[in-house]
């Protein structure tokens, strides 16, 4: 109990600390919301004061915090610039494509990092583990955005004298009717926007796996499956494998922090209407309203998994059991 | 990096002093030979590591490139007005790599661009290492011998650190730049402030080790103080862990300086590899297939980081002697 009690005031005051960063990063750093807003075009001394009152920049700054505060206890994240919409509706609307993405291609990397993970680990420094952790160490060197880009341009195309297999961004065609259609379309989409994601977050799932994996080796356990006589790879899936699993829990969402800039490096070059191009077409107006509440809604849900990841641990571990 | 590490200052302490048997040689001789030894071995240890020598070779070569582009490039031919080329032109024996939408070589553009993506990796790695390693060895040193407050103040800047590193950096490095006057100084503080809290780990662990060894139980009995202690006993001994890191932190931040400037917040007045493939996706020469706009600067960012890893990997190896076994 005093270690769940533990767990949430840490999170909680992560939380607050992140609330009070997104506000004063957006505020006190030099730059006026209004001239941002209005850059580029013919506005009048009475306009620019109407932005002001209309987005409550004429307060003082101590009341802006808090009105700002206490909008977000009520889920409130304040106004888009560049939409004049409410952040959270914004949000809300493009959540669904970035869960999709995000948790398929999460699912898969982890799925085949722990996989070939427990390959490399089993035996460190022979062919499998040298293969595997080259193979992920160049995918890590690669920037994401790169090799969505080489997709594109190689599989979707259509130039040269590979035909364009894939559809170059977006998420359903809107000439699909009916449920069936509409789900393979969207999956025939996703096709390679997955495929960047795993290609760049898989090999810290690998390489957790290949460490923990790597631990496990020496223990005693292993020492009597073998002396049972075991086979080699019944040792290492039946007995090996689900112990080196536990800590790698943690440790995957621990690495959210990087799924999150994974999905907002695809989105962007897929054009996957999800938040990260959200993020993405904020910056570039720049509608630092908008970037400012995704920043929170971002930094806010991984502080989040890490508190799950910390409550769920020792129920999975009793050793760590306080 | 910070500067009593190679300076040769007070005759450094180690594990096995054996005190004053030896006559002739000044202690200070004595310490330099050791230091020059200790170099000479390091160096025939990493020369073994084939992946690292490969790393190293790489960033010689890409170095060499950097520093010498403007012998060959004319600065003329970067800007749009003065571009040698018609718009997209395959590779040819002129332009090896092609010409981007304005004409421009494509292979003058990467090679020129190695220039702000290598100064930018460098310039931020050392912001974050500075910062990192003044956090965790504050962190270690305060922690392990300042008595309650300085718990406190170490276990309150372990937590910011664990902020920072919970926090999705790309996110906050963006938020950064987005907010601050666009430069290339924002992109090197954008980085510098989110890459730091690993090495303050690192450093902080290190730190703790060093710091339970006697020679520092020694100096501390002999009146040494907190800075005395951090700087000559405990800051050498960090130095080679916080070397390894710092070879790998160039990659990442190389890496992080191209993302940023591909999403738009890098600074738009410089040719660097991330920007010119923002370029090269606004210019729409992505989805019609423009192949030889986008290869090259990718695959550019993709052999420097390959080699800095490379390289701390094999740095890492030499020098932390777990991994050395595990070999």
């Amino acid at each position: 109990m005093r270690y769940v009690a533990g767990r949430l005031t840490i999170a909680v005051a992560s939380l607050a600390a992140v609330v009070v960063a997104g506000f004063f990063l957006f505020r006190i750093l030099p730059g006026d919301p209004v001239r941002a807003m209005t850059e580029g075009r013919e506005v009048t001394a009475e306009q620019r004061e109407e932005l002001r009152r209309q987005f409550g920049l004429d307060q003082p700054l101590w009341q802006q915090f808090l009105d700002y505060a206490s909008g977000l206890l009520r889920l409130d994240l304040g106004m888009s610039f560049q939409y004049r919409e409410p952040v959270a509706e914004l949000i809300l609307n493009r959540l669904g494509p970035t869960l999709l993405l995000a948790g398929t291609g999460t699912v898969i990397a982890a799925l085949l990092g722990l996989f070939l993970g427990s390959r490399a680990g089993w035996r460190p420094g022979g062919r499998p583990d040298r293969v595997h952790t080259a193979v992920a160490l160049f995918f890590w060197s690669v920037p994401t955005f790169w090799l969505g880009l080489l997709l594109i341009v190689f599989l979707a195309s259509g130039r040269g004298f590979i035909p364009g297999m894939f559809p170059t961004g977006g998420m359903v065609d809107p000439r699909t009717d009916g449920l069936a259609d509409t789900v393979l379309n969207t999956a025939w989409h996703m096709v390679l926007p997955i495929t960047t994601m795993v290609a760049v977050i898989y090999a810290q799932y690998l390489m957790i796996m290949r460490s923990s994996l790597m631990d496990e080796k020496g223990a005693d356990y292993l020492t009597t499956a073998r002396a049972k006589g075991l086979r080699d790879a019944l040792v290492r899936r039946r007995h090996a494998v689900p112990n080196a699993l536990l800590p790698t829990v943690t440790l995957v969402f621990l690495n959210l922090g990087q799924v999150v800039s994974g999905v907002i490096l695809v989105e962007t070059v897929f054009s996957w209407p999800g938040l990260g191009q959200l993020f993405y077409s904020g910056l570039r107006v720049p509608d630092l309203g908008l970037v400012q509440g995704l920043f929170v809604v971002f930094a806010a849900s991984v502080i989040l998994m890490n508190l799950l990841a910390d409550l769920v641990y020792p129920l999975l571990d009793p050793r760590v059991r306080p | 990096m910070s500067a009593p590490a190679g300076t040769p200052g007070p005759p450094e302490t180690d594990d096995h002093t054996g005190g004053g048997t030896t006559a002739p040689p000044t202690p200070r001789a004595l310490a330099r030979r050791r230091r020059r030894e200790a170099l000479r071995r390091f160096a025939r240890e990493y020369a073994r590591r084939r992946a690292g020598l490969v790393g190293l070779a790489g960033l010689l070569a890409i170095g060499a490139l950097a520093l010498t582009a403007p012998l060959f490039i004319d600065q003329a031919h970067l800007t749009v007005t003065g571009a040698p080329g018609t718009a997209y032109e395959p590779p040819s024996a002129r332009f090896p790599l092609g010409t981007d939408n304005f004409g421009r070589s494509i292979l003058d553009l990467v090679v020129w661009g190695a220039r702000v993506s290598l100064t930018v990796g460098f310039l931020a790695t050392a912001v974050s290492v500075v910062l990192g390693t003044l956090v965790g060895m504050t962190a270690g040193h305060f922690g392990a011998s300042g008595g309650s407050a300085g718990r406190f103040v170490s276990s309150a800047l372990m937590r910011v650190t664990d902020w920072f590193l919970v926090l999705p950096t790309l996110v906050l490095a963006v938020a950064l730049a987005a907010v601050l006057p666009r430069g290339t100084g924002t992109i090197i503080i954008a980085i510098g402030l989110t890459v730091w809290p690993a090495t303050a780990r690192l450093v902080r662990a290190q730190t703790l080790a060093v710091e339970a060894r006697p020679y520092v139980e020694r100096a501390r009995a002999l009146g040494g103080g907190h800075a005395h202690v951090m700087l000559w006993h405990v800051l050498p001994n960090v130095m080679p862990v916080v070397l390894a890191q710092t070879t790998l932190l160039v990659a990442t931040s190389i890496i992080a300086e191209s993302t940023l400037a591909f999403l738009g917040v890098g600074d738009p007045t410089t040719v660097s590899w991330g920007g010119i493939l923002d370029a090269a996706r606004n210019s729409g020469a992505i989805s019609s297939g423009i192949w030889w706009y986008m290869v090259p600067p990718g695959l550019a960012i993709a052999v420097v980081a390959l080699s800095f890893t490379l390289c701390g990997r094999a740095l890492e190896s030499v020098i932390n002697p777990r991994l050395r076994e595990q070999r």
